[in-house]
């Protein structure tokens, strides 16, 4: 949704990390940070200073995030290079609590006075805000990290791999598409982040962390030799991940690329579905984004405050007395996780930003709401139910910026559905179920109202199910549901040995709009009768 | 205080250093600087607001054909040096790219209106009062108000090794509120955007948005299937802005587009929509001024897409405006459509049975090959029958496409720029009309509100 926003924002700088105490008196100075980094006193000090300003003038508490994104983004089409940019850039936010109202204020300017002047702005902010404001914003408590660090278990940089690898891998993949007849376009991508972040607050935590991102992707396009038609296949088996190179050499693009585009080709011929109500089994590689829109959304506790009206919606799950320990989302098998632990996830963290560990929670037990999506705001909104359960008022460690130039908010961890512990349920054993069925492999279109009821669902690859059996290739498949009918159809799920983690880069929410990387851990699991329409029209 | 951005000389300068280190044949610098200021508020009151400063400088360089590029957000002279070399490295690793024109010389540009002081200068208290504008009338009248207002205010400028320097500056103002009912039945939304912050009149979109969430309560279902509609101009530009994405010439004289020709070529020259649509680009507008030029420096130029129904241009890079002999059009980041001599009130009253729509969600593409679009109605969707709003309707969801719709068109009232981006953030401007149209499809119903 918001890739140029991401290759805007994205990047950050790994070398030259070389400094220490003697760069500090020019570090505090006017001139921009140059090589201080996290290991560096500087940066501390910095973060430490902005603190200072903030309470100095008159924030009740503040937290500040410096951080540094080094982004390559590298694609190609057919036989060239179409793109190759390497981005370094810096900053710095400060969010402040003053008069009851949040401030917050950022800059590129990472200097001693400029840390200050924007300390102030965002108290000042605050104040203007505060004047309006008729409940003062309360936080939950959270435990004091002095001297935090986390970072992510990379086994390779990408940005210490040689560039002519890079472009040799996707011209190669590129090669190995086009070799099948039909298929006439391709285009293919890698991007990575590097982040380094370091986090202060006023409750005297100190966080430094490294993020990486690696996504690796690819589309053909088969085209008609009369260009009466034309049909794409995106490499959504392959989904990006908080990982290193070694995502890109595990993805093995030049060995799929001819199937990604047989599938394409494929598409030309295959037959048009007939509408009507069919079982679905959907793959993993599908199945994750339809939970991430139809449970991980409405799940989100600022959507379902209203915070979110304007834009990203409310939640049918609302409000939280009605909902949490009653309503049934699915059948008894269904466990849905929030989790930000998991090596080589997007979500993955060792505090979020504001300094909170997050922990791992169900969402649903059981089939039934148990829990939410929490920042420190948010969770005293919900202290009669934690009360209830006997469980300690305390923020899941949902918050999250996507930048330093953006202020923190709620945002969902990796939502997973948990697969049958007691049974390893293949793919196959699901289809042949299935009577008169369609299997789904990828996403494709996605489409869900403001309260996340109706949805409408395309993908990547169709299979048409007869008596238990995968008959023939079917297009212009979209299914539409509507969510609690949708997961209450679900009959049947697959084991460990069928779970996959999906995701994207480009979530998007808030005002203004900021993108979040999530993954979805999902086995494949069986629905029942939904509806699917066929979204061929003739122009 | 007043936003902060790179002034023209500044940028010049910054440009001037930056091309001095390069050894590269070629070499382009491109350089953006904006201050963001934003209020956002939920429940009548202020949720969050910030002000945030940031400025890129990416530079382009070309060793022949081979050419690559990198960013920074410093501008210290040993960050622009390691900048051009980190470009030039990248670019003496990468293979040639054979489409590769080489950077262009001095061009002339014309003028833009798109810069305000009144947007610029706009300070935290003055939106917080803006905000509160809507707010006061929303809670006064027992609703809840959720919104935002998203400043921009920044410069862009493109300098070359050959000599070409464009500089340009423009300011944003997008302000839209979302008003629901406290039994959660109603909903309305309002907005708008303008370049020039006097041009926002908060209290008007109040007063539209609680009109509309008022009326908007208890909705009744209705059967989906082929609608007549009157599309209020936010929900129009929310679907014809989807042609844009779809017309570029190389992808349909390839075979991956609608505007593909079966054997062969594009549609340039055919009648493919209602003889009453109209749509043009115009740096020098008005009411929709876009960017002078593109991020080559190319200078973008008034163009008239689609005139009377007719395709008259797709968007030609300046590699496929060679290949195919023709010219660079620019890519232009807004637009505008030509409208009628209707009001709403009169297309209400023309209709025997039909639903009037605020604005469009969650718009996904379907097919490519008919730019078929999915979406669902939103925040202001009510049943008219014999001639009027008899009550509010269930949002529906729709599988619909700009070109069918603009073919099915019976009446248009006057343009009027909205907020066209559904994240309400500051964006290209878009000039629309409110349409009446007849078959628009509604393949399923929604609970949400």
């Amino acid at each position: 949704m918001k890739r140029r926003d991401f290759l805007l924002q994205g990047g950050a700088a790994a070398a030259g990390l070389a400094a220490g105490s003697a760069l500090l008196p020019r570090v505090l100075g006017a001139q921009p940070v140059r090589e201080a980094w996290l290991a560096d006193p500087a940066t501390r000090e910095l973060a430490m200073r902005a603190i200072d300003a903030a309470r100095a003038a008159g924030a009740t508490y503040a937290d500040v995030r410096i951080s540094r994104n080094r982004q390559q983004s590298l694609g190609t089409r057919e036989r060239q290079i179409t793109f190759f940019n390497d981005s370094d850039t810096y900053g710095f936010g400060v969010r402040v609590l003053a008069s009851g109202a949040w401030g917050f204020a950022a800059s590129r300017d990472v200097n001693a006075e400029e840390v200050v002047r924007v300390a102030r702005q965002a108290v000042a902010q605050a104040r203007a805000n505060g004047a309006a404001m008729k409940r003062p914003i309360e936080l939950a408590p959270t435990e004091r990290f002095p001297d935090g660090k986390w970072s992510a278990p990379v086994q390779i940089d990408p940005f210490n791999v040689p560039i002519e690898e890079k472009v040799d891998l996707l011209l190669r993949a590129n090669a190995e598409a086009l070799k099948v007849q039909g298929a006439r376009f391709v285009r293919s991508s890698m991007f990575f982040l590097k982040q380094e972040k370091s986090f202060a607050s006023t409750e005297g935590s100190y966080l430094e962390q490294t993020y990486f991102r690696a996504y690796p992707s690819m589309n053909v396009t088969a085209v008609a030799p009369d260009f009466s038609d034309f049909q794409g296949r995106e490499s959504t088996d392959i989904a990006p991940r908080g990982m290193g190179y070694e995502h890109v050499r595990d993805a093995r693009l030049v060995e799929n690329a001819g199937r990604w585009a047989q599938e394409a080709v494929a598409k030309l011929s295959a037959k048009a579905v007939q509408p009507g109500r069919y079982d679905l089994v959907l793959l993993p590689t599908h199945l994750w984004l339809t939970i991430h829109e139809s449970i991980a959304h409405p799940t989100e506790l600022d959507r379902i405050m209203g915070f979110e009206a304007n834009y990203a919606g409310t939640s049918f799950v609302s409000p939280p007395a009605d909902f949490l320990g009653k309503f049934r989302y699915g059948p008894e098998f269904m466990n849905i996780q929030g989790e930000r632990s998991t090596p080589g996830t997007l979500s993955a963290t060792g505090w979020d930003d504001e300094g909170v560990k997050p922990d791992e929670f169900l969402i649903v037990k059981n089939g039934v709401v148990n829990d939410l999506q929490t920042t420190r705001e948010q969770a005293p909104w919900l202290a009669d139910w934690y009360r209830q359960q006997g469980r300690p008022v305390r923020s899941h460690g949902n918050s999250y910026a996507q930048s330093w130039a953006d202020v923190q908010f709620q945002r969902m961890p990796n939502v997973n559905l948990l697969p049958d512990p007691a049974k390893d349920t293949s793919v196959e054993e699901l289809i042949a179920g299935v009577k008169d069925g369609i299997l789904i492999d990828g996403d494709g279109s996605f489409s869900i109202d403001q309260q996340r009821y109706n949805a409408q669902f395309g993908g990547q690859v169709f299979k048409e199910i007869k008596d238990g059996k995968i008959t023939g290739p079917l297009k212009d498949v979209a299914y539409q549901m509507r969510t609690p009918e949708f997961w209450n159809s679900m009959d049947a799920i697959g084991g460990r040995g069928t779970y996959f983690i999906g995701g994207s880069f480009f979530d998007g929410k808030g005002q203004p709009s900021q993108v979040n990387a999530v993954n979805h851990g999902s086995p494949a699991a069986r629905f029942r009768r939904v509806n699917v329409i066929n979204t061929g029209r003739k122009a | 205080m007043p936003a902060k951005y790179i002034s023209r000389d500044e940028a010049e300068a910054i440009a001037r250093r930056t091309l001095a280190f390069t050894t590269a044949d070629d070499a382009r610098v491109n350089l953006q600087s904006a201050t963001h200021g934003n209020t956002r508020f939920a429940r009548n009151q202020v949720s969050t607001a910030g002000d945030a400063y940031d400025a890129t400088l990416t530079v382009t360089t070309a060793f022949g054909k081979k050419t690559a590029s990198a960013t920074t957000n410093r501008f210290d002279e040993e960050s622009l040096r390691s900048v051009v070399q980190t470009a030039e490295r990248l670019a003496r690793l990468v293979p040639e790219d054979p489409e590769y024109l080489g950077e262009l010389g001095a061009q002339q540009y014309p003028r833009t209106s798109g810069y305000f002081e009144s947007t610029a200068n706009l300070t935290p208290e003055q939106r917080a009062a803006a905000v509160n504008a809507i707010t006061r009338p929303a809670e006064a009248q027992g609703l809840i108000s959720t919104g935002f207002l998203d400043i921009v205010t920044g410069s862009t400028a493109v300098a070359t090794k050959k000599g070409l320097f464009a500089y340009d500056t423009s300011t944003v103002s997008n302000l839209t509120t979302t008003v629901r009912t406290p039994d959660g039945t109603g909903s309305g939304w309002a907005g708008g955007a303008a370049n020039d912050w006097t041009r926002m009149n908060p209290a008007e979109m109040a007063d539209r948005a609680i009109r509309k969430a008022q009326l908007s309560r208890n909705p009744r279902a209705v059967e989906p299937g082929k609608w007549t509609v009157i599309l209020e101009p936010t929900a129009v530009a929310n679907i014809v802005q989807l042609m844009a994405g779809s017309m570029d010439a190389r992808q349909a004289d390839e075979g991956r587009s609608f505007f593909s020709k079966a054997g062969g070529g594009n549609k340039i020259g055919e009648k493919f929509l209602d003889q009453r649509v109209t749509l043009v680009s115009d740096p020098a507008s008005g009411i929709a001024p876009v960017s002078a030029f593109s991020n080559q420096g190319l200078p973008n130029r008034r163009m008239v897409w689609v005139e009377n129904g007719v395709l008259r241009n797709l968007q030609y890079s300046r590699f496929w405006a060679q290949r195919q002999n023709r010219e660079p059009t620019g890519f232009a980041d807004g637009f505008e459509m030509a409208g009628g001599n209707s009001t709403i009130e009169e297309m209400i009253r023309s209709t025997e049975r039909g639903l009037l729509v605020t604005r469009f969600w969650y718009i996904r593409a379907v097919d490519p090959r008919t730019i078929l679009y999915t979406g669902l109605t939103r925040d202001g969707t009510f049943l008219i029958e014999n001639g009027q709003i008899t009550s509010a309707a269930k949002n529906l969801r729709w599988n619909e496409s700009p070109i069918f719709m603009l073919n099915n068109v019976e009446a248009m009232s006057a343009p009027v720029r909205v907020s066209a981006n559904e994240s309400g953030d500051a964006d290209g401007p878009v000039v629309v009309p409110a349409v009446k149209a007849h078959d628009f499809t509604f393949t399923s119903l929604s609970d949400a509100v």
